[in-house]
């Protein structure tokens, strides 16, 4: 069976499965795809200069999902021939694990590099995803963005710096 | 009526439970309930202008009028992604 393009899973990400996800989707013909570019994020040792032990993700499943879907609508308004797949990692993750995985298929290498800065700034804007940061001497709960979809700056901000 | 509220991350800590049952007059806003519950849970308040709000898993306003049986989630900011 083939990868989901969108998916929270405890397990950790396998980033070859998204790549298979992109250049098998139906969204966009086998033969048009020309690129497909990915980035993946990690679990830092070190944050705001605090020693990271672990992070614990959480999220609002259903929403999650939607809104995954909702930054590829996005993005292929903005990239029409592009092929976004979006996996995040939950639960319990050491310092180096694949928090969170993007691959994109497009025609050109521009298209999938602008989509997957965009798809990850979005991810950070709007994803009802929350990570409990466990450090040395201490416990918080990192809070970023107020979510909201319709914001329209927030949304113009991601794709400048998709394009930058 | 009754409603479902789930609660995530530091708004879990602050309640305590995950999911919690309310009875609200008919005609209730997710604002009617928040603000009930923020009387109940007054560290809530400090959220009042951070939080967000979905409605059966999809996001809306603190303005939706409240059905019964809905899931009302409220959230705190976001952090998904990596720590970049």
């Amino acid at each position: 069976m083939s990868a989901p393009l969108f998916s929270l899973a405890s397990e950790p990400l396998k980033p070859e499965d998204l790549i298979q996800a992109v250049g098998a989707s139906i969204c966009t013909a086998p033969l048009a795809i020309g690129a497909i570019a990915s980035f993946l994020g990690l679990v830092r040792g070190e944050n705001l200069g605090r020693r990271v032990i672990r992070l614990e993700y959480e999220s609002y499943e259903p929403l999650a999902i939607k809104a995954f879907e909702r930054i590829a609508m996005e993005a292929r308004e903005h990239w029409p021939k592009s092929q976004l797949a979006l996996h995040h990692r939950l639960g319990r993750l050491q310092v180096g694990e694949i928090s969170v995985a993007i691959a994109v298929s497009s025609a050109h290498r521009a298209e999938s590099f602008a989509v997957c800065r965009y798809a990850i700034e979005r991810v950070k804007q709007i994803a009802p995803i929350w990570k409990h940061e466990f450090f040395e001497g201490g416990h918080v709960w990192i809070e970023g963005a107020i979510a909201n979809p319709d914001d329209d700056v927030a949304r113009e901000e991601a794709y400048r710096l998709a394009c930058a | 009526m009754c409603v479902t509220v789930r609660l995530f991350a530091r708004l879990r800590d602050i309640t305590g439970a995950s999911e919690l049952m309310r009875e609200l007059p008919e005609g209730s806003t997710a604002r009617v309930l928040w603000d009930t519950l923020a009387r109940e849970f007054a560290e809530l308040d400090n959220y009042r202008d951070a939080v967000s709000t979905a409605v059966n898993a999809e996001y809306t306003k603190m303005s939706q009028v409240l059905a019964e049986g809905d899931e009302v989630a409220f959230l705190p900011p976001v952090s998904g992604g990596s720590t970049d």
